[in-house]
């Protein structure tokens, strides 16, 4: 395995030894396993995501206490399951990081905010927000972030074209419109 | 006797105004001797914001020297100054604070949108940036290019020196002057 690093202890934390924590802790409920570039990566129930991220976070042994990232993709064909929110965790002693990802339909993009857990979520669950249009629950602030205020759609999803909308001058062969 | 070594012996002095020369005296029109100071004493406020605001810093640096068209002084207050320079892309999210720094400069004011960004958005056809700053405020002078060489842009100064001789003491109180900026929500 890549991830064996370990400082001091006999054990070595592998890939292995976490997804057989996961799956005592959550039987049958992790799907999808596999390891990109051997990084450990799985898919979670949408109504799971806090629970996985505590006992990961509150683990002795997994210790995943840094948020590396936090963002949305959006899958158009993937029906009733459009809005994927992937987080990406690193344990800093072991120096092990993991993927995982929630699956929510786009007409009802609800998702528990990591906020109180991450305080790096806060950040970053508004920028996923002012992109994608996930709802965190329980966020403190969500509000766009870096997009103008008067903005009324989320230009990451896939049916907003790239360009902006509001020009009337390009509109022959050259530009596609 | 000739001096050994000639240099600066091709200044050219700016025109003298029309008017009634006579032995220590020089009667002419007011609007002209005006027009004259303010052109050749343009303070400028570069709002440099990437790869133009670069071009303008060779543009006003030894080789190019902005200085010599009586730009010598670089305000950052938008208080102080004449011309406001806007080079380089502009997000949306930007609007309103250039809307703010034009509306803080007193008149008479003017602006130049250097590079293809400031004047139309140029390669970022996207949601985030603002297709060109004459959205959000009224524009005299559009330097094209991406970036323009600082030929260009002494070429835009030169044009906005134009602007300034030519027209009148007092632009702001023209009809066509206030329509313009009603036309952008200004007063």
């Amino acid at each position: 395995m890549m991830q064996k690093l370990r400082r001091g202890g006999p054990e070595v934390m592998t890939n292995e030894t976490i997804q057989q924590k996961l799956t005592e802790k959550f039987p049958d409920q992790l799907t999808d396993w596999h390891e990109p570039y051997g990084m450990l990566t799985f898919t979670v129930p949408a109504e799971l995501n806090l629970k996985v991220l505590q006992f990961l976070f509150d683990d002795e042994e997994l210790k995943f206490q840094f948020l590396t990232d936090l963002q949305a993709v959006h899958y158009p064909d993937n029906k009733g399951a459009e809005l994927a929110v992937v987080y990406h965790l690193h344990n800093l002693v072991d120096n092990v990081r993991i993927r995982f990802k929630i699956f929510v339909d786009i007409e009802k993009p609800d998702v528990f905010s990591a906020t109180a857990l991450y305080s790096a979520a806060n950040h970053m669950e508004r920028e996923t927000y002012d992109f994608f249009g996930v709802n965190f629950i329980g966020h403190p602030n969500l509000i766009r972030i870096l997009n103008v205020d008067e903005m009324d759609y989320f230009p990451m999803r896939k049916e907003f074209p790239l360009e902006d909308q509001s020009r009337i001058d390009k509109d022959d062969e050259m530009f596609g419109r | 006797m000739s001096r050994p070594v000639q240099y600066n012996n091709h200044i050219k002095f700016d025109g003298i105004p029309e008017g009634y020369m006579g032995e220590g005296f020089m009667a002419t029109n007011f609007e002209k001797v005006v027009s004259l100071a303010r052109k050749n004493s343009i303070w400028p406020l570069p709002f440099a914001t990437s790869c133009c605001g670069i071009e303008f810093m060779a543009t006003a640096a030894s080789h190019y020297d902005l200085a010599r068209f009586g730009a010598e002084r670089m305000s950052f207050s938008p208080r102080q100054c004449d011309l406001l320079l806007v080079m380089g892309t502009i997000a949306k999210k930007m609007g309103p604070v250039l809307r703010q720094v034009y509306l803080q400069m007193a008149e008479p004011r003017w602006v130049v949108a250097v590079g293809a960004c400031a004047s139309s958005g140029g390669i970022f056809d996207t949601y985030s940036v603002l297709q060109g700053i004459d959205q959000v405020i009224p524009v005299d002078v559009y330097v094209p290019g991406c970036p323009p060489r600082p030929e260009a842009i002494l070429d835009g100064f030169l044009k906005i020196q134009d602007l300034v001789n030519a027209e009148g003491l007092r632009r702001r109180h023209s009809d066509q002057y206030k329509e313009l900026l009603a036309g952008y929500g200004i007063q």
